[in-house]
C-alpha cells in the first residue's frame, strides 16, 4: 500500500487519504470534530428553527455570546455560594453547572425574543436586528466582563467515558469513541437534531412551520396564526443557541473572553444553507466544517507519512504562524466556497426575510 | 414642505434614537453603578455623559464641588476645547468613510458587512507601500500609500461583490467570513513574512515619509481632510449622475434595472468595490496615523459604520453629522472612563442602543406620535428578500 | 334543481364595512340558496372580495349580520368559518408549491395518528376518495407547484371539501384556466351544487357567469346594483350595470394595413431558467402596422419568447430580426436604440421601480439618453418636462411628478409604463398582459393607444392571457401550445371555441372539428345543468408536464 504513496502528484491524494482513515480511527479526529462542531450544530438549529419559519436570523453569533456568558456568570456566582458541593460522578455535575445551562438557555430565549419582536411585530428589517443583537451582545458582555471582573471559574462538564470494549472494536469503534467520548451538551446534539428532523417532516407542527415560512398567507387563510408560530418558533431556537453559548463556557473552557464566539454563530449559518434548511443537513455541515480544524490539532500532534508529511512540516517550520491560522481559517473559507457553489442550488424557504402583514390591517 | 420641517422630519427618528439610547444606557450605568461605585448612584449618568461630552467638544457645563455635589457652570477653557474638537473629528474621519463604506451598499441593496474586513486590508496594504516608499519624498510616498490602501480595500470589496453577483452568494455571510479570513491572514503574514526584525512586537516596517502630515492640531492628519472631501464626491457620484442613477436602481428594484437597460451584476461588483475602497481608505487612514502595522490590530470601525450609515439614513451628509456624532462619543470616552470611572466598553453599548432603537423605530414612532420618514432604506428590502435567493 | 321553501344557507344583510377614505361595502344584502350557484359579479375594487373576506373571517364588518341557515352567527376568522362549513378557493391561489398536494390540504385541519404525528396514509385515502366522487382522479403525493393551474384549482376545491364545506366561496376561479378547463370545473361545480353545496362565483367575465349561475348580483362601488337571473339578462345588460354606463365592450379596431415585417422570428428556441426548452423553434414575423396577437395558457413558452425578444434572456439558437437588422442576443438597450419598446407583464417587478418618484419611471428606459443624461450627469429639468408632458398627454392622475410612484392607482401606473414606451419612435412594440387587473377605463384608454401605435406604422406583438383581449384586438393570431406556435389564423374572423381548443390541446384537426360542431350545437335544445353526463374519468398529470386538459365532447349541451 505504501507504494501508492510515492506516485508523483496522486502521491499526495493517497498520503492524505491514508492518513485521514488513520487519524480517525486511532486519533481524537472524530469526537473532536463532533465537539467542536457542537455550537455550529446548535446554532444551525437555532438558525432552522428560526428560517424555516420565515424569519432571517444572523443574529445567532449574539445569541450565543450573551448565553455563554450568563452562563458562565450564574454559574460562578451559584458556584461560590456552593463551597463545598462536589461534582457528581456522572458528566461531573454539579448544581452550580446545571444551574449555569439554564440561565445560557434563558438568555438565549430572551434576545431571540427581542428578535422575534423586532422582526414580527416592529417589521424592522430582519437583518439589522441580527446585526444590532451582534453589536449589543458584544458592547454588553464586554462591558459587563469589566465591570464584574469575575474570578475564579464554576469549572466544566466532564465528558463521559464509553466502555474500553466499545472503542476496541475494529471497524465502528471510532464511531462509538466519536459519539459517546463527550460532554453532555455535544452528546445531546445528534439527539437533538434527529428529534427536530423527524418533528420538521412528520409532524403538524413541521407542516405548519414550514408552510408559514414558504407561504404564509396560505397559512393564515387555513386558520394558522402565523404570527404566534413564528413567536413560538424563534423563541425556542433560542434554547439551541443557549445550548450552545452554555458548551463555550461550561463545557469546553471554563471561563468567558469577550467575543469568544469567534464568528462561530456565522458558520452556522453557513452550516443551514449548506443542509439546505435541514437539521440533519446542518448537522452534516457543521461537521465538515469543523473537521478542518480539528484536522489542523490532529496533523501537528501526528504529523501523516511520506511526503505530505514531510511538505507540511517543512510548511509549519519556515511559515509557523500562517501554518496554524490557515487551519483556523479552513471553516471560513470553506464556508466561502460552499455558498458560492451550492447556494446557486440551495431554495431558502420562500417568503423568509418578508414581514408578514395580516390581510385587512395596514 | 419648507426647509426645516424637511429636515426636521429626517432627522427626528435619528435623534430620537440617540437620546433613546443614553437614556437606556444610563439605566445601566445606574444599575452597575454598585460595581463600580460601592454604591447605587444616580446622578453618575450625569456625570457620565458630562465628562463624554467634554471630552469630545471641551465645553463643561457642570462644576463638582469638593462634596460631590453637582453645580450648573459654564466653563469654557479654549485651547482645551480645540483639542477636544479636534479628536472628535479625528476619531469621526474614520468612521465617516466606513459609514460611506455600509450608506452606498445600502443604496444599492447591499448589506456590507465586511468594512472591517476591508480596513484591515487596507491598513495592511498602505503598511507594506508605506515601508516600501519610506525614503521618497512626501507627497510621493502619501500618495502612493493611501492609493495602496484604496486599492487593498477596494479588492476586499471586490471579492464579495463578484460572488455574489455571479454566483449568488449573499453578501453578508461572505463578508463576515471574509472579515476573519483577513484577520488570520494578516496576522501570519506579518509574523511569518513582513516582521522586521527589532521591536518586541511582531509588526511591518515604518512608513518613514508616508506617514499622513499632521495639518492642524495635535492629530488633526491629512486624513480628516480625505474623509471631509470624499463626502461631497459620494454624494454627487450618488445623486447627480447616471451612474448613481443605476445603482439607486438596482437597489430598488434589480429586475426593472435590468430591464431599463443596466447591468445589476457589474453594478453590485463596481458598489462593493467602492464600498471596500471606502473602508479600506479608513483603515490607511489608522495605519498611516499608527506608522506600521501590528500583527494583531483590532479595530471596532468596521462595524461602527452600520451605526454611522443608519443613523445618517444612507446620505452622504447624514452619514458625515452621524460620524461626527458617533467620533464624538469615541473622542470623549475616554474622559469619561477617567473622571467617571465608567469601563469604555459602555460606548459600544450604547452604539448598539442606538441601532436597537432605529430598528424599532415604528415602535418609536409610535410612542412618541412622530411622523418622520423612515430610517431603514427601503432598498434594504431587496437585501433580506435576496438572502434566500440563487443567482442574482 | 328542486328547492324545498326553506331558510336560505347563507344570508348577508346590510354588510358595511369602511376603510380609511372608501367604503368598501355600502349596505349589502345577499342571499344564497342551498344547492344555488350565485354569481357575484362586479369590476376590480368593486367591494366583492372585501364582502367575502368578511364572510370567510378575514375581515370584520363595521355594520350588518350574517345568518346561517336562518341563524344569526358571528365569524371571528378563519378557523371558525371553516368550522362552519364555509370555505374560500381565492383567486391567487394559497397553495404551498413545494408541498405535496395532502400536506397543501392537510395544512390547519390536519388528520392526526397520535397528537404528534401526521396521518398521511389516511389524508391520502380520503384525498383519493373525495377526487373520485367529484369525477377526478388526483395523486396525493405530487408536489402542488408541478401541477398544472387547472389541477391546482381542483386541489384548492378539494381543500374545501375535505373540510366538509357546504358554501364554498369561488374567487375569479377561471382566471387562469383555459376555455377547456373552464368547462370541467363548471361540471365540477354542477355536481357539488346538485349534492347540496352552495357556490358563489366571483367573477367579472359576463359570458361565463351566464353561463354557470342560477342567479347573478352585480355590486358597483361597494353597493348591490341588481340582481338577475340569467335567462332574464344579457351581456350588455350586466356590463351596463357592472359599470354605471354604456360601455363599449370592444373597441372599435377599423381597419390594418400593414407594410413589410418589422419585426422577423426564424427558428428561436430559448430555454427556461432549469434549462429545459421552452420555446422550440418558433417561426413567425410581425409586419408595420399590423397587431400580431399570441394566444395561450400561461406557462407554454410565452414568458420566454418575450424575454428573449426583448433582451432579458438569451435564445440558445435561431434569429431575430428588428427593422432589418440581426439583433439576435441583443440586451435590452441595444433593442431600445433599434426602436423597440417592451410593456411589461409585470408592471411591478419589472416596468417601474415603485419607490421612485413618478418622473424617474417616466423616463426608466431613457435615462441614459441624451438630453435626459449629459455624459455623467443627469439632467434633471430635461427630466421634469418630459415628465409634465407625459403626465398631461396620457391623462395620468397624480398629485405632481415628483410623487413616489407607488401612490398611484394600478391603471395610472400601467398608464405611466405606457406613456414611456409608446413616445419613441417605433419599429416594435411588445406588449405583455397589458391590461392585467385594470379598470374598463383604463383598458379602453390603452386598447385606443394600441390601436393608434398601429395606425401610426409600428409593428405590435401583443401577448396575452385574456384571450379576449387577444381577439379583440389581433389582426392575426398565433397560438402558443408547449412551446410551439401550433396555428396561425387571421383575426377577425377566428372563433373562440377553435381557438381555445388550440390553447388547450394544440392539435389543428380535433379544433377545427369542434368548431363546426360547436356551431351545430347553438341550435341545439338547451339541457338542464342538474342532469349533465358525466365527465369521463381522468389520468392524473404526470408530475412534470403541464396538464393540457381533455379534449372536449361535441354533446356538452352548451348553454350559450
Amino acid at each position: 500500500m505504501e507504494f501508492l504513496y510515492d506516485l508523483p502528484v496522486l502521491g499526495f491524494i493517497f498520503q492524505l487519504a491514508g492518513y485521514l482513515v488513520g487519524a480517525v480511527a486511532t486519533t481524537n479526529l472524530a469526537p473532536q470534530t463532533l465537539q467542536l462542531a457542537t455550537p455550529i450544530a446548535l446554532g444551525a438549529l437555532c438558525g432552522v428553527m428560526n428560517e424555516r419559519s420565515g424569519i432571517v436570523n444572523i443574529g445567532i453569533e449574539g445569541m450565543m455570546l450573551t448565553a455563554a456568558f450568563a452562563g458562565f456568570m450564574v454559574a460562578v456566582f451559584v458556584d461560590e455560594a456552593m463551597p463545598d458541593v462536589q461534582p457528581s460522578a456522572f458528566f461531573g455535575f454539579t448544581p452550580a453547572l446545571i444551574i449555569g445551562v439554564l440561565a445560557a438557555v434563558a438568555a438565549g430565549m430572551l434576545v431571540s425574543l427581542l428578535h422575534a419582536w423586532l422582526s414580527i411585530s416592529v417589521r424592522a428589517d430582519q437583518i439589522i436586528s441580527g446585526t444590532v443583537i451582534n453589536i449589543i451582545a458584544l458592547g454588553l458582555t464586554g462591558y459587563l466582563n469589566r465591570l464584574i471582573r469575575p474570578s475564579g471559574s464554576a469549572g466544566t462538564f466532564n465528558s463521559f467515558r464509553p466502555p474500553q470494549e466499545l472503542i476496541d472494536l475494529p471497524v465502528v469503534g471510532w464511531i462509538f469513541r466519536m459519539f459517546l467520548s463527550l460532554g453532555p451538551i455535544s452528546m445531546s446534539v445528534i439527539v437533538l437534531v434527529i428529534v427536530l428532523q423527524v418533528l420538521l417532516f412528520r409532524s403538524r407542527w413541521g407542516l405548519r412551520t414550514r408552510a408559514v415560512g414558504e407561504h404564509p398567507r396560505a397559512a393564515d387563510t387555513v386558520g394558522i396564526d402565523v404570527i404566534w408560530l413564528r413567536y413560538r418558533n424563534v423563541v425556542l431556537g433560542g434554547v439551541f443557541a443557549g445550548l450552545a453559548g452554555a458548551w463555550l463556557t461550561l463545557e469546553f473552557n471554563a471561563s468567558f473572553q469577550n467575543g469568544m464566539t469567534a464568528n462561530r454563530g456565522f458558520i452556522a449559518l453557513a452550516a443551514v444553507i449548506f443542509g439546505r434548511w435541514t437539521p440533519l443537513g446542518a448537522f452534516g455541515g457543521a461537521l465538515l466544517f469543523m473537521f478542518s480544524e480539528a484536522l489542523g490539532v490532529a496533523i501537528r500532534s501526528n504529523p501523516p507519512a511520506g511526503e505530505l508529511g514531510v511538505w507540511l512540516s517543512g510548511v509549519q517550520s519556515t511559515y509557523p504562524s500562517l501554518y496554524n491560522n490557515a487551519f483556523s481559517a479552513l471553516p471560513y473559507i470553506l464556508t466561502i466556497i460552499v455558498l458560492a457553489g451550492v447556494v446557486g442550488r440551495s431554495i431558502a424557504p420562500a417568503a423568509v426575510g418578508q414581514p408578514y402583514v395580516k390581510e385587512g390591517t395596514t | 414642505m419648507s426647509v426645516v420641517r424637511r429636515i426636521w422630519s429626517l432627522s427626528v427618528i435619528p435623534l430620537a434614537s440617540i437620546v433613546l439610547a443614553l437614556l437606556v444606557g444610563s439605566i445601566l450605568i445606574i444599575a452597575s453603578s454598585p460595581a463600580s461605585q460601592g454604591s447605587l448612584d444616580f446622578f453618575l449618568p450625569i456625570r457620565a455623559y458630562e465628562s463624554l461630552f467634554e471630552g469630545a467638544t471641551g465645553l463643561s457645563f457642570l462644576n463638582i464641588e469638593d462634596d460631590g455635589v453637582l453645580a450648573f457652570g459654564l466653563s469654557v477653557d479654549v485651547e482645551r476645547a480645540l483639542r477636544a474638537l479636534t479628536s472628535t473629528i479625528v476619531a469621526a474621519a474614520p468612521l465617516i468613510l466606513t459609514g460611506l463604506a455600509v450608506g452606498v451598499g445600502f443604496k444599492a441593496g447591499l448589506f456590507n458587512i465586511g468594512g472591517t474586513g476591508q480596513v484591515l486590508v487596507g491598513g495592511f496594504f498602505a503598511a507594506l507601500a508605506g515601508a516600501a516608499v519610506a525614503d521618497q519624498p512626501v507627497p510621493v510616498a502619501v500618495t502612493l500609500a493611501v492609493l495602496a490602501g484604496a486599492f487593498g480595500g477596494a479588492l476586499y470589496g471586490f471579492i464579495p461583490g463578484a460572488l455574489k453577483a455571479f454566483t449568488g452568494a449573499h453578501e453578508v455571510v461572505v463578508t463576515i467570513m471574509l472579515n476573519s479570513l483577513a484577520a488570520f491572514a494578516i496576522v501570519g503574514l506579518v509574523n511569518d513574512v513582513f516582521k522586521i526584525p527589532g521591536p518586541t512586537f511582531a509588526r511591518t516596517g515604518n512608513i518613514g515619509n508616508a506617514a499622513l502630515p499632521i495639518l492642524f492640531g495635535r492629530d488633526g492628519s491629512l486624513g480628516v481632510l480625505i474623509a471631509l472631501a470624499i463626502v461631497p464626491i459620494a454624494y454627487f457620484l450618488i445623486y447627480r449622475t447616471t451612474l448613481g442613477f443605476e445603482i439607486r436602481t438596482v437597489g430598488a428594484n434589480p429586475s426593472a434595472a435590468r430591464y431599463a437597460g443596466m447591468s445589476p451584476r457589474w453594478l453590485i461588483v463596481f458598489t462593493l468595490s467602492l464600498c471596500g475602497l471606502f473602508a479600506g481608505l479608513a483603515g490607511t487612514i489608522e495605519i498611516l496615523t499608527l506608522g506600521y502595522y501590528p500583527a494583531v490590530f483590532g479595530t471596532t470601525i468596521g462595524f461602527a459604520g452600520i451605526t454611522v450609515a443608519l443613523l445618517g439614513r444612507s446620505h452622504p451628509f447624514g452619514i458625515l453629522f452621524a460620524g461626527i456624532l458617533l467620533g464624538g462619543m469615541r473622542a470623549g470616552a475616554p474622559a469619561m472612563q477617567i473622571q467617571a470611572d465608567i469601563p469604555i466598553e459602555i460606548i459600544d453599548v450604547i452604539q448598539g442602543l442606538i441601532l436597537l432603537f432605529l430598528a424599532a423605530e415604528l415602535v418609536i414612532r409610535r410612542l412618541l406620535r412622530i411622523r418622520g420618514e423612515s430610517v431603514t432604506p427601503g432598498e434594504l428590502q431587496s437585501v433580506s428578500r435576496s438572502y434566500g435567493e440563487g443567482s442574482a | 334543481m328542486t328547492q324545498t321553501v326553506s331558510a336560505p344557507a347563507l344570508e348577508m344583510r346590510g354588510i358595511t364595512k369602511r376603510y380609511p377614505g372608501v367604503v368598501a361595502n355600502d349596505h349589502i344584502d345577499l342571499q344564497v340558496k342551498p344547492g344555488e350557484i350565485h354569481a357575484l359579479l362586479g369590476e376590480n375594487g368593486a367591494g366583492k372580495s372585501t364582502l367575502m373576506n368578511i364572510l370567510y373571517g378575514l375581515a370584520a364588518p363595521d355594520e350588518g349580520e350574517i345568518h346561517l341557515d336562518g341563524s344569526p352567527v358571528r365569524i371571528s376568522g378563519p378557523s371558525d368559518a371553516i368550522a362552519r362549513g364555509i370555505s374560500m378557493v381565492h383567486q391567487h391561489f394559497m397553495l404551498v408549491p413545494v408541498l405535496s398536494v395532502a400536506d397543501n390540504i392537510l395544512l390547519g385541519e390536519e388528520t392526526m395518528a397520535n397528537p404528534i404525528f401526521l396521518d398521511r396514509n389516511e389524508a391520502h385515502r380520503r384525498i383519493v376518495e373525495l377526487g373520485e366522487r367529484f369525477g377526478f382522479e388526483i395523486d396525493p403525493e405530487v408536489k402542488v407547484g408541478s401541477l398544472s393551474v387547472g389541477w391546482q384549482q381542483r386541489v384548492e376545491i378539494l381543500k374545501a371539501l375535505y373540510r366538509e364545506a357546504r358554501i364554498l366561496v369561488l374567487d375569479e376561479p377561471t382566471a387562469v384556466l383555459t376555455p377547456q378547463e373552464t368547462k370541467e370545473i363548471f361540471e365540477v361545480l354542477r355536481r357539488l351544487a346538485a349534492e347540496g353545496h352552495s357556490i358563489i362565483f366571483i367573477s367579472h367575465k359576463l359570458y361565463e357567469v351566464l353561463e354557470i349561475a342560477d342567479r347573478i348580483t352585480v355590486i358597483r362601488r361597494g353597493k348591490v346594483v341588481g340582481s338577475r337571473i340569467p335567462s332574464e339578462t344579457d351581456e350588455d345588460d350586466l356590463a351596463a350595470l357592472m359599470v354605471g354606463r354604456n360601455v363599449q365592450l370592444v373597441v372599435d379596431r377599423g381597419e390594418s394595413h400593414p407594410a413589410e415585417p418589422n419585426l422577423v422570428v426564424s427558428g428561436l428556441t430559448v430555454s427556461d431558467d432549469r434549462g429545459h426548452v421552452a420555446v422550440k423553434g418558433v417561426s413567425f414575423d410581425v409586419r408595420a402596422g399590423e397587431i400580431f396577437g399570441i394566444a395561450g395558457v400561461a406557462g407554454n413558452g410565452q414568458d420566454e419568447l418575450v424575454e428573449a425578444l426583448t433582451g432579458l434572456r438569451r435564445p440558445t439558437s435561431g434569429t431575430v430580426e428588428l427593422g432589418g437588422k440581426i439583433v439576435t442576443g441583443a440586451g435590452p438597450r441595444a433593442l431600445q436604440r433599434a426602436g423597440m419598446s417592451f410593456v411589461p407583464g409585470d408592471r411591478h417587478r419589472f416596468g417601474l421601480v415603485l419607490g421612485f418618484p413618478l418622473e424617474d419611471n417616466l423616463v426608466l428606459t431613457q435615462y441614459d439618453e441624451p438630453p435626459y443624461s449629459r455624459g455623467l450627469l443627469r439632467n434633471d429639468a430635461a427630466i421634469r418636462e418630459r415628465a409634465s408632458q407625459a403626465i398631461s398627454e396620457f391623462d395620468i392622475r397624480t398629485p405632481s411628478a415628483t410623487v413616489a410612484t407607488s401612490t398611484l392607482s394600478g391603471g395610472n401606473q400601467q398608464k405611466a409604463v405606457v406613456a414611456r414606451e409608446f413616445t419613441r419612435d417605433l419599429t416594435a412594440l411588445v406588449l405583455d398582459q397589458p391590461t392585467r387587473g385594470l379598470d374598463v377605463g383604463s383598458i379602453e384608454f390603452i386598447h385606443r393607444q394600441v390601436i393608434a401605435k398601429r395606425d401610426a406604422g409600428a409593428a405590435i406583438l401583443l401577448v396575452s392571457a385574456e384571450l379576449d383581449e387577444v381577439m379583440e384586438m389581433s389582426d392575426r393570431i398565433a397560438v402558443m401550445y408547449r412551446g410551439e406556435i401550433v396555428a396561425l389564423v387571421d383575426g377577425p374572423t377566428a372563433q373562440r371555441e377553435e381557438i381555445g381548443l388550440l390553447m388547450a390541446t394544440g392539435r389543428r384537426e380535433e379544433a377545427a372539428l369542434v368548431a363546426a360542431t360547436t356551431s351545430m350545437a347553438a341550435d341545439a335544445p338547451v339541457i338542464d345543468h342538474s342532469e349533465a353526463p358525466a365527465p369521463a374519468p381522468r389520468q392524473p398529470p404526470a408530475p412534470d408536464e403541464p396538464d393540457p386538459g381533455e379534449p372536449a365532447e361535441p354533446d356538452t349541451g352548451d348553454r350559450s
